[in-house]
């Protein structure tokens, strides 16, 4: 099966959109190999802007510059992104609204060798809990292009995550990405599985597994984590009457905390694959995700786990 | 125009719109009173009947705590009425405590958190090399802001992508909010620093109308380098007890009384001249 990591997805969207837009630039803070925007530097070097390994100035600079009406992608690793220019972010791109997407690839413990200081697990509670910032993490290929067309063409302060590994296409080809808007990629009655970015085809493979068994699970794509599609999940919620979320991101304030807010009036149980808040460490990426429990089989044994003991309804 | 009268205006309006508010900072307001008085009332192409202007000049306020003198200068340049004074850090009101661009018309960018102002001013400039355009760009910082790391990525950037567009205005008033920046961080040599980081370095005494304008005329005239302008002000000048007394950095307002002898001192500097 073909397969590609969401940051060389990223890296070939930008320069395919390039063509067809010309009203955005590229920043870098000298990461262009490692979130693969080296691909547009070499297709439209007079569009792309080193700011160095200076990624406060970067993030603030990028709002003075897109007031000028040209929109900046703010790129370079998750953990800069979230934590180290995160109140630039905040007080330079997102209270004023400025028109500024910012991209960071080497999420998750997925980021694998480079171990723990580069392993960003979380930037998804960072960036959800900014007023006026989206926040879009895409399952493949094909949804980095569109979300990342509809960052150009959605005004207001964006945070996309990309990814390492590579990852098969799991959406059908007529999708049509919309922000706020979650996908149903397999239909089921007995549990609903909710996923995001690198999870959701781990998620299928896990859903795969569970109809051997004859537990049929719905699998949800959540791919735009703020502002979350709380019908979709609601509907499932009371269809299923129970979820497992699925994250390359700790248990704390990411896609769990997120979908059982989305739940709150209505609420089922809700079980997390997720880092259980603790730093892993290097190593490859997929035997990081079975050691910390976030690979297809956790996904598919917690699924086991919860249909057995049903009687907590 | 006379720029030392309207300079008096301007203190006046912000040490009165900081009583009304009950906090504020005045010190800084007033050390950098007279560099705000000449961007505004002789340097800057800025025209309060099109503030959306894409040819005007920018001015950001990077040590955005001393929004009460930009505010003054705004608001004598009809871009809103002085009724919004004592609204001033009031609930609904429009004028914040540290500017807000979307509250207050004439206020380009929300800064406040020191350094972030002078990077935006960067993006700024950036943009409008790229757009090959003529409008300047002008950045006021504190002198404590000069702590930050921020602004020395941002002067590293600015010099390698030859910002000559970009004018930096350092309020040096040599007190930050504990005590002066010899006790916190010693900034000195600072003139060196900069010209170390590659931008032309003027120096003044930031009080002298005459010293602040021909530091603006070199600066335009200055080509493939940004200029910061290192102006040696008092805290607090105009009002002798505010005068170099790191209390009056914030956020303390003056009682009716002090109010009072300080607007009284401050009408006193014009007078004299008569």
């Amino acid at each position: 099966m073909e397969k590609e990591s969401l940051r060389t997805a990223f890296g070939k969207s930008l320069v395919r959109l390039a063509q067809k837009y010309d009203n955005f630039v590229v920043f870098d803070a000298d990461v262009a190999g490692g979130t693969c925007t080296h691909l547009f530097r070499n297709a439209f070097p007079d569009r792309f802007y080193q700011f160095g390994i200076a990624e406060q100035n970067m993030m603030s600079a990028a709002a003075g510059f897109s007031t000028e009406g040209i929109i900046p992608f703010v790129t370079c690793y998750a953990v800069f992104a979230s934590m180290r220019a995160i109140e630039q972010a905040r007080n330079s791109i997102a209270y004023p609204d400025y028109n500024v997407k910012i991209v960071a690839s080497h999420v998750g413990i997925d980021v694998g060798p480079d171990g723990v200081s580069h392993q960003a697990i979380e930037d998804l509670a960072i960036y959800r809990s900014i007023p006026n910032f989206t926040v879009i993490s895409p399952a493949d290929d094909m949804e980095v292009y569109q979300a990342t067309e509809s960052m150009i063409n959605t005004y207001g302060p964006i945070y996309m995550r990309t990814g390492r590994s590579e990852v098969p296409k799991v959406n059908l080809p007529e999708y049509k990405f919309k922000i706020g808007k979650g996908t149903v990629l397999r239909e089921g009655a007995d549990i609903t599985i909710v996923a995001t970015g690198i999870m959701v085809h781990r998620a299928l493979e896990a859903a795969q597994q569970l109809s051997l068994k004859n537990i049929d699970a719905a699998v949800l794509n959540i791919s735009t984590i703020k502002p979350i599609d709380k019908e979709l999940l609601n509907t499932y919620s009371k269809k299923t009457g129970k979820m497992v979320t699925c994250e390359d991101h700790n248990i704390h304030g990411g896609l769990f905390s997120a979908v059982l807010e989305a739940i709150s009036s209505n609420p089922v149980p809700v079980f997390p694959i997720a880092i259980k808040d603790v730093f892993a460490e290097s190593g490859d990426s997929f035997e990081l995700a079975k050691k910390y429990n976030i690979d297809s089989k956790d996904i598919y044994q917690l699924c086991i786990e919860v249909k057995k003991n049903e009687t907590f309804r | 125009m006379d720029l030392k009268k309207m300079a008096t205006v301007l203190r006046i309006d912000a040490l009165n719109m900081i009583y009304c508010a009950g906090s504020g900072h005045p010190g800084g307001s007033l050390s950098a009173a007279d560099i705000v008085t000449t961007l505004y009332f002789d340097e800057m192409n800025i025209d309060a009947g099109n503030p959306q202007n894409p040819d005007r000049d920018f001015f950001v306020l990077s040590k955005g705590h001393s929004c009460p003198i930009v505010y003054a200068a705004l608001a004598n340049k009809d871009f809103f009425s002085k009724d919004w004074y004592k609204r001033l850090r009031h609930i609904n009101g429009e004028l914040q405590g540290h500017p807000d661009r979307k509250k207050t018309p004439g206020i380009e960018f929300n800064s406040g958190s020191l350094s972030q102002g002078f990077s935006f001013a960067i993006g700024k400039a950036l943009a409008l090399k790229r757009k090959e355009k003529k409008n300047r760009v002008y950045v006021l910082t504190g002198c404590g802001e000069l702590d930050e790391g921020q602004i020395w990525e941002g002067a590293l950037f600015a010099s390698h992508n030859k910002l000559d567009n970009l004018v930096a205005i350092v309020d040096y008033n040599r007190l930050q909010s504990d005590a002066c920046n010899d006790d916190i961080l010693c900034l000195e040599p600072l003139d060196r620093k900069w010209e170390a980081f590659g931008w032309y370095v003027i120096q003044i005494d930031g009080h002298d109308f005459d010293q602040i304008k021909k530091a603006f005329d070199q600066a335009r005239l200055n080509q493939n380098k940004p200029t910061i302008i290192i102006a040696r002000t008092i805290k607090g000048k105009g009002v002798s007890f505010m005068e170099n007394a790191p209390k009056w950095h914030g956020s303390l307002a003056p009682t009716p009384d002090e109010l009072k002898t300080a607007i009284a001192e401050i009408n006193a500097t014009v007078s004299v001249q008569k």
